[in-house]
């Protein structure tokens, strides 16, 4: 990634450059191009829909026309809040659970981690019919805190973690101990700061993962005062827009809007953490 | 400390999150093989138990067959394409190339946006008449085609769809791989005049092959479990032509609420993924490790 390093042998120079340039950049074209058609027509009054004119007049109508059409404000509200009772209550446990797994040696200690690990391959989203079960007969449908449940104990980040916090020198442990500080304290002080890193790659992961996320709310929810943005959108498009794209477009656009944003501004943290979470 | 002090610690610890992933992931998988083999319970008939009774329907449903069909196809179809694709990415991106960042930034964004949202963006792609593709092959004196709506094309149209999410996602694990492989290989292969092709299939390709193991498994998952965009695209249609295995279970489910052989199909999903796991831990995860 640095810029100043001498080429490699293999790295295209002159003409080899603009060749491999100009493949890289059809496929770029061909990648981004569904995404430009919607930003066109979201920014564009409905007539130019499908009609491509350099002078076509800008408008922020389709936005704003989206906007009141459907209770979108809600949505973004329900989104924020099950994005951030899911971060907030993997963090606490799958911390705990970590710490556990790095520093304790107790008895079913592994044949707990190879239960927590069962979650990697056989995650909530396919266990859709016996979840809505539970939750039914806990009287939790149709509320936030039903659609963040299943996830909040991520085996993910309780492994994530747990790699973490072993390459933890164990004397700074050790260290905190005889000062007096007790196991949470020592996992506050001493475990939590140093995997901060780690922390923001994973809270990325998790935030982008249940921002998108749309079957299990999809089936969890039924009211607008729980539904999600992803199911609120869906919602909205299916019925009673008929095919006003420009609307659609927009809408569309709207809800992807602060992660697009957000992923434009911070474009090397997302793929580093992306990046991190993935290498295990 | 004492051990038995550490001990009560350590599942103290632990407690909070084995409680969850035991309500919400073991004790569902274990109920799903109990309810598989019981009757669904209606109004006027409670649940029995039924035997085998679920999976012999199951082996008579065409629809089934028609999932199972369609899902094998799309995995054949997204597993290969988005891992060529994404490597093909990355060896790109890796080169000092004009506007990089750029073309990085095109490759990735399918991946942070929601299925959901992306499926809106390709079903106004491939509308007949007024979508882009129709204008695009217009263009060029190709008749108009439903592409989403005959039964010959929507599989494909959805299967693209999904590996036009993917590629980008798997690419920055073969970039991050890329940047790893120390520059001196480069120099010695150059040094022995090995052509670029060559230094490619020798070199950074069986260097990459940790990360293609990682890759693949994340593939196969998401083969089996995506089906957002289906909701959007084609609800399974027509005519059962883009019915993936996961949007059958949550038709069976969610609109027949016929919860019982819901959970015996999605015993035929947990099986797959089960499989995968197997494969991952015993056979691949043995022969491809060289960090």
């Amino acid at each position: 990634m640095s810029g100043a390093a001498s080429y490699g042998p293999y790295e295209p120079r002159g003409s080899g450059r603009v060749l491999e340039s100009v493949a890289a950049w059809m496929l770029a074209i061909l990648w981004i191009l569904p995404l430009a058609y919607a930003v066109w027509t979201a920014f564009h009054p409905a007539e130019y829909s499908a009609r491509f004119d350099l002078t076509a007049p800008l408008t922020l109508e389709n936005f704003a026309r989206a906007w009141s059409a459907a209770p979108f404000a809600r949505y973004f509200l329900n989104t924020v809040i099950l994005v951030a009772l899911v971060l907030v209550c993997q963090l606490i446990l799958c911390t705990l659970a970590a710490y556990a797994f790095a520093r304790y040696e107790f008895p079913g200690s592994s044949i707990a981690f190879a239960l927590v690990l069962a979650q990697l391959m056989i995650m909530p989203d396919v266990l859709i019919v016996e979840n809505y079960k539970t939750l039914n007969k806990l009287g939790l449908v149709d509320s936030i805190p039903a659609i963040a449940l299943p996830y909040i104990a991520s085996a993910f980040g309780i492994f994530l973690l747990r790699q973490t916090f072993k390459t933890v020198p164990k004397e700074l442990d050790d260290a905190a101990r005889v000062e007096g500080a007790s196991a949470l304290q020592t996992l506050l002080k001493v475990y939590v700061p140093l995997a901060r890193p780690v922390y923001l790659a994973y809270g990325l992961v998790s935030v982008s993962y249940h921002w998108n996320n749309f079957l299990w709310p999809l089936i969890i929810t039924s009211s607008v005062e729980s539904r999600p943005l992803t199911v609120g959108l869906q919602v909205f498009s299916s019925t009673d827009q008929g095919i006003d794209w420009a609307i659609i477009c927009a809408a569309t656009l709207m809800t992807s809007a602060p992660l697009l944003v957000g992923f434009l501004l911070f474009q090397r943290q997302f793929v580093q953490s992306f990046m991190r979470a993935g290498i295990r | 400390m004492k051990r038995s002090t550490a001990a009560i610690h350590g599942w103290l610890l632990l407690l909070p999150a084995m409680a969850i992933l035991a309500l919400f992931t073991h004790w569902p998988a274990f109920a799903t093989l109990i309810d598989s083999f019981f009757s669904t319970p209606r109004p006027r008939r409670p649940q029995r138990f039924v035997g085998l009774e679920n999976y012999e329907v199951m082996l008579s449903d065409p629809v089934f067959w028609q999932a199972v069909s369609n899902n094998l196809w799309f995995a054949a179809w997204t597993i290969p394409a988005s891992i060529i694709l994404a490597m093909l990415m990355a060896v790109l991106v890796n080169d000092r190339i004009f506007a990089r960042g750029f073309v990085r930034m095109a490759y990735f964004t399918p991946t942070v946006l929601p299925m959901i949202a992306v499926a809106n963006i390709w079903l106004f792609f491939y509308t007949p008449q007024y979508g882009l593709l129709e204008q695009i092959l217009g263009f060029f004196g190709f008749p108009s085609h439903n592409w989403l709506g005959s039964k010959d094309t929507a599989l494909a149209a959805v299967t693209v769809v999904a590996i036009w999410k993917e590629a980008g996602f798997f690419m920055i694990f073969y970039l991050a791989a890329l940047q790893q492989i120390p520059p001196h290989l480069a120099e010695a292969a150059a040094l022995e005049g090995a052509s670029r092709w060559t230094y490619f299939r020798r070199v950074q390709f069986p260097l990459l092959m940790p990360t293609t193991l990682f890759v693949l498994i994340n593939a196969v998952i998401n083969a089996f479990r995506m089906v957002d965009h289906l909701f959007v695209l084609t609800r399974g249609g027509p005519d059962n032509a883009t019915t993936l295995l996961l949007y059958y279970i949550y038709e069976v489910g969610f609109s027949f609420w016929d919860t019982s052989y819901a959970a015996s199909l999605t015993m035929v999903l947990l099986a797959v993924l089960a499989f995968t796991a197997l494969v991952q831990y015993g056979v691949l995860e043995k022969r491809v490790h060289y960090r």
